[in-house]
């Protein structure tokens, strides 16, 4: 047979192959079949020199063109498997993306921690300090730096766990005012002092043995009863909303003369009564008033020189209003059923 | 206090304001209105009935079928039961149509018998049942013989009436009497006081003839008043005085009674009636009790007294514990006809202490123990005696038995208008200042820019210049203050290292999956030290409410592992909770506990919960290690914490360890004892708890960055099998010690203990990185130091695979 039909035989032939080829290993077979180095085309190569001198380049001409016409449609079908080949295999791994993620272990904040982070870092931003003191502490720094002496009436208003009779668990947080005041010997104090405090109380929905408090003390020359109503508005403000309103009532704390309580008008009705705020409008929120001469003696401070305001509340209580919690109970019982739903923001 | 508007009107003239207004005016000024309650609220169409007859019904013992006269052409039939239903009684009806507090009354029939309404007990008309005087308590009320058929009985009984309560504050004791509140309203509505009236006709007879008095103790009883009224007649007190105790919240017994409890009311100063024949002496004597003396009260209790105990004596034996409760023994009886009236001031400590000491709290002794008005304890005196005159038709013995040593000076208090603008923010005038306090009825003068203010003595709350301040401030009103900020230095803020650590701390714990508890400090001794990473010395009160809240705790484990317990009795099947809190250990210099804060955690049930793609992961000794070395990684002390095997009581012993911080054991890890699982309903549990204070304590260097590797390292794994008590730990030390510098990095990377080990042996594999930072190893550096590891192992007997 002549050179030329050979090599068009085997063209045909390739081509055939590289059509019926299903997979890009089948169509490699056929590559190394035919264009590899063992391959009839580079037979007939290598037979060219057999051929008349004359005749071999035309010869070479040839067979490179069908070399490379095979070629060229070996790789356009290697390309078209590969295609097939991807698509299956993106057939093969689709997913149903509606089935659900694997969970994230999440845990948070207690949500009397929230509040206390919440307040801590406002007055932060104002240049207050944060003060802790011991949750057992003398009568002396609990009561009667206070201006709450022995046989005070208004002891009663608080019912204490004694350890002995000078020693007892705090009943308030104001403690660590007088200890930080003590402490500044004379400096301008401005800190705010969060902690938990006890009372002699049986625990109920609205009573707890153990409870939390924040207070805040800012001393130092010419602070004034407006300065106080600022402070506790932009907390109101800050804490329940831009549109609350505040309004102070006077009241009695042994340690601040004036005393007032602070009210801000009802977040749930915005003041025109229901039964969060018992139709009143206002809910009692602290109680504040200006730091008593005999306290600010007592921790060394000349009351004639220098003047402070005081406010303080219960955590558990502004958290109870933020959340709606009607039982004071699920503070300490660790259900994780309420935990967890503390975890997301509220912004 | 209770204060009926009816009677407060007696003194000051309320306007006409509405109830509420009134309240709410009075509670801005300072005293909170807790109530208002109209006493005739739900209550309408009753009428005063006379019952004409009365037959036992025939068909049920206790009811009685009664002819009922309202001024009508026919009496009206009503069943009754009440036991003191009778013949010829004027008495409340409420007639079909009616309304009280416990709903509209219908005509009905009962047993048979048509009852046109029901006759009714004060009970039904909403007044308490321990205010009800005794006699009519367990029935009907029988209205005064006077009282006219027909008429509405609210009015008769004074039930057109409201009532505040006010929540007074320790220092407003001067508003614990109807006068002290008629001047707090009377400064808020700008009205004069009209003073109750005193004025009696004295017999010739002197109570100095009838009465010696002395007074052995004149510290705790600066001033004691006595007077004599003779011929008295003790009888039921006429219904306006019954309707205004009740009101108050006293319960009426009989004149003289009710006419010292009335005066504590009006006046606030407490009085107490002596049957002068029972006294048996003519001698009143007050001293201090001797110690173990006896006395039985008027609720018929003995007490025992001791030496602090302030007694009023016949000269013998004591007849009355002073300012607490009066003594069985000398009260007034119906057949009394000569009464001793005792007006004192008792001093408030010396009160509070026995009414303590005994038990014994009255409205007299809150009164006491609160402070007096020194200038009240005379005209009170007065008032007792023109009552008993009026309405018990006592003869009053001329003058009084005086025993008195009080001071009654007012407090004078100086303040300059600036001072008090100055402490309020405000710019009040001079004129407005003296105007309130005017108002108040303070005796005020200003000279040379002052205010010289006398305080009344009722107010014995007004001392200082602050007082006088918020005096001012509250009737001028705290809405008029403006709001502004602190000015001065300003002063950084912000939270201290320790502080924001902690944050640090809690926020880590949260992000890895724990939920912040907060659980009591308080436990009971059992609990107090269990699982407890140090004890030292408990602290407890000296009077628990109960053994479960007696101790203060020194571990935070045991309520932690309620908490889970808890939880996953109510189907939690994971519980994942820390909390950050102190312990109580020991005492300190200052005498208190030494307060340590401390970081525990306690983890059950599953740690990887991903069903549908069959991942699963129970907790684990190690997923618990892990969030320990993660905080300690997150604190910048990962190379500065071990972990030793330990034993703690309540732990498991094969899985516990200790927590070392430089060497120093900080805290504790392990899984609960399996008897305590089972004991707290728990399955396989973990717990932890660290010394949190001396973690933070520990600084740690300034961050600063190390270049980023430019150089490859390369890896060789070793496997060893060791004893199985070999601790991995000490393998990695031995590790790292002899793979000198180029050694930078040792990891576990695999553990056998299967059924393939020889007894006793384990398989162990670690992942060493040799890296040199500034080129490229050369294979003869790592094969060399790689063996002075393999060299160091083998010396530890470790086979090397």
């Amino acid at each position: 047979m002549a050179m030329e039909e050979q090599l068009n035989l085997l063209k045909e032939e390739a081509l055939a192959k590289i059509a019926a080829a299903a997979n890009s290993k089948e169509l490699n077979d056929v590559r190394v079949a035919y264009l590899g180095k063992k391959g009839p085309i580079t037979d007939l190569l290598k037979g060219m020199g057999k051929l008349p001198a004359e005749e071999r380049p035309k010869m070479g001409a040839l067979v490179n063109v069908v070399r490379q016409e095979v070629t060229e449609v070996l790789e356009a079908r290697a390309q078209l498997l590969e295609e097939k080949a991807i698509q299956e295999q993106l057939e093969k791994e689709s997913i149903d993306v509606t089935l659900p993620g694997r969970p994230l272990k999440v845990g948070s904040k207690h949500p009397l921690t929230k509040v206390v982070e919440e307040i801590e870092d406002l007055f932060i931003s104002m240049g207050y300090e944060i003060a802790e003191g011991p949750e057992v502490e003398k009568d002396y720094y609990n009561f009667e730096a206070l201006n709450l002496p022995k046989g005070h009436p208004a002891r009663d208003m608080q019912d204490t766990f004694y350890i002995s009779e000078e020693i007892l668990l705090r009943t308030q947080t104001s403690p660590v005012q007088a200890r930080t005041m003590e402490k500044k010997q004379g400096a301008a104090v401005k800190i705010i002092c969060p902690g938990k405090v006890f009372r002699r109380d049986n625990d109920d929905a609205t009573h707890s043995h153990q409870f939390n408090q924040i207070e805040g003390l800012v001393i130092s020359e010419n602070i004034t009863m407006s300065d106080l109503k600022g402070t506790l508005d932009l907390f109101a403000k800050k804490m329940f909303g831009q549109e609350r309103e505040i309004r102070l009532r006077p009241s009695f704390f042994p340690f601040t003369e004036p005393s007032v309580e602070m009210d801000i008008s009802c977040f749930k009705c915005g003041g025109d009564g229901c039964s969060l705020c018992k139709k009143t409008g206002w809910i009692e929120i602290l109680g504040a008033g200006m730091v008593h001469p005999n306290v600010l003696e007592m921790a060394g401070y000349d009351p004639k020189k220098v003047s402070g305001f005081a406010f303080g509340m219960g955590q558990e209580r502004i958290a109870m209003l933020k959340h709606g919690v009607d039982d004071i109970r699920h503070f300490y019982t660790n259900d994780v059923r309420f935990l967890s739903q503390f975890h997301r923001t509220e912004q | 206090m209770l204060v009926s508007l009816k009677w407060l009107e007696q003194y000051v003239d309320l306007q006409g304001l509405e109830p509420a207004v009134l309240a709410e005016k009075i509670t801005r000024a300072g005293i909170e209105v807790d109530g208002v309650a109209d006493l005739a609220e739900g209550m309408k169409k009753l009428m005063v009935g006379e019952v004409k007859e009365k037959v036992k019904h025939p068909e049920a013992d206790k009811l009685n079928i009664c002819q009922v006269d309202f001024g009508e052409e026919e009496l009206s039939q009503i069943v009754c039961g009440a036991p003191n239903v009778a013949v010829g009684q004027k008495v409340i009806v409420a007639r079909p149509g009616a309304h009280l507090p416990g709903g509209k009354i219908k005509k009905a029939k009962l047993r048979g018998e048509v009852s046109n309404g029901m006759i009714c007990s004060l009970q039904e008309l909403g007044i308490e049942g321990k205010l009800v005087p005794k006699e009519y308590s367990e029935g009907i009320f029988v209205l005064p013989a006077e009282t006219p058929v027909g008429a509405d009985p609210l009015e008769v009984l004074g039930l057109y009436d409201t009532v505040l309560e006010l929540g007074l504050t320790p220092n407003r004791s001067d508003a614990m009497s109807m006068l002290g509140v008629a001047y707090e309203v009377g400064a808020i509505l700008s009205e004069d006081i009209k003073l109750p009236e005193l004025d009696y006709k004295e017999s010739a007879e002197k109570a100095s003839d009838y009465l010696k008095l002395r007074v052995d103790a004149s510290v705790e009883n600066p001033m004691y008043v006595a007077k004599v009224v003779k011929n008295v007649k003790v009888a039921e007190s006429p219904l306006w005085l019954q309707q205004r105790l009740m009101a108050a919240g006293v319960r009426p017994h009989n004149n003289v009674v009710d006419v010292t409890n009335y005066i504590l009311m009006e006046y606030g100063q407490p009085l107490h009636a002596f049957d002068y024949d029972r006294l048996g002496t003519g001698e009143i004597v007050v001293r201090l009790a001797n110690e173990g003396e006896k006395i039985t009260t008027l609720d018929d209790k003995e007490r025992t007294l001791n030496t602090k105990n302030l007694v009023i004596t016949n000269g013998k034996e004591p007849v009355a514990v002073a300012g607490v409760m009066g003594g069985l023994n000398s009260e007034v009886h119906d057949g009394t006809t000569t009464v001793v009236i005792e007006s004192a001031y008792f001093e408030g400590l010396s009160v509070r202490y026995t009414s303590k000491d005994l038990g014994l709290r009255s409205d007299a002794s809150a009164r006491f123990e609160k402070g007096l008005d020194p200038n009240r304890v005379i005209p009170a005196a007065e008032r007792a005696a023109k009552l008993l005159a009026e309405l018990a038709g006592g003869e009053v013995l001329a003058g009084s038995v005086v025993f008195d040593e009080l001071d009654k000076t007012p407090s004078k208090v100086i303040v300059s208008p600036d001072f008090i603008n100055a402490r309020l923010g405000m710019k009040i005038s001079l004129d407005d200042m003296v105007s309130i306090l005017k108002r108040l009825k303070f005796d005020v003068e200003t000279a040379n820019g002052m205010l010289y203010v006398d305080a009344p003595t009722r107010r014995q709350d007004i001392k200082i210049e602050e007082d006088i301040v918020e005096e001012i401030a509250r009737l001028y009103g705290y809405d008029e203050i403006l709001t502004t900020m602190p000015i001065g230095e300003s002063t950084p803020g912000g939270l201290t290292a320790y502080q924001a650590k902690r944050r640090i701390v809690r926020s880590y714990l949260e992000g890895v999956g724990l939920y912040q508890a907060l659980t009591y400090s308080l436990t009971s001794d059992a609990l107090s030290q269990k699982y407890a990473l140090e004890t030292a010395s408990v602290t407890k009160l000296l009077m628990p409410m109960s053994e479960e809240r007696s101790t203060l705790r020194q571990s935070l484990i045991p309520h932690l592992v309620e908490a889970a317990s808890y939880n996953v009795a109510r189907q939690a099947d994971t519980v994942a909770l820390y909390e950050v809190d102190s312990v109580f250990l020991g005492l300190t210099e200052e005498g208190l506990p030494l307060e340590e804060e401390h970081v525990a955690a306690v983890i059950t049930g599953n740690w990887l919960d991903h069903a549908w793609q069959g991942e699963q992961k129970k907790v684990d000794f190690f997923v618990l290690k892990g969030i320990i070395e993660g905080l300690f990684d997150r604190l910048g002390l990962a190379d500065a914490v071990a972990f030793e095997r330990a034993t703690v009581a309540g732990l498991h012993p094969g899985r516990t360890a200790s927590v070392l911080l430089n060497g120093k054991r900080i805290g504790l890890i392990g899984q609960l004892h399996p008897t305590e699982q089972k004991a707290n309903g728990l399955k396989e549990t973990y717990v932890m708890e660290m010394n949190l204070a001396a973690i933070l304590e520990v600084s740690t260097e300034a961050l600063v960055y190390v270049p980023v590797p430019r150089f490859p390292s390369m890896s060789r794994d070793i496997a060893l099998v060791v004893d199985r008590s070999t601790a991995a730990a000490d393998l990695e030390a031995i590790i790292r010690q002899a793979g000198g510098t180029l050694l930078k990095d040792v990891r576990v990377f695999d553990l056998y203990e299967g059924d393939k080990m020889e007894e006793g042996k384990k398989s162990v594999a670690f992942s060493l990185q040799y890296f040199e930072p500034e080129r490229t190893l050369t294979d003869e550096e790592v094969v060399a130091a790689h063996d002075e590891v393999l060299k160091a192992l083998a010396e530890a007997n470790a086979q090397i695979r």
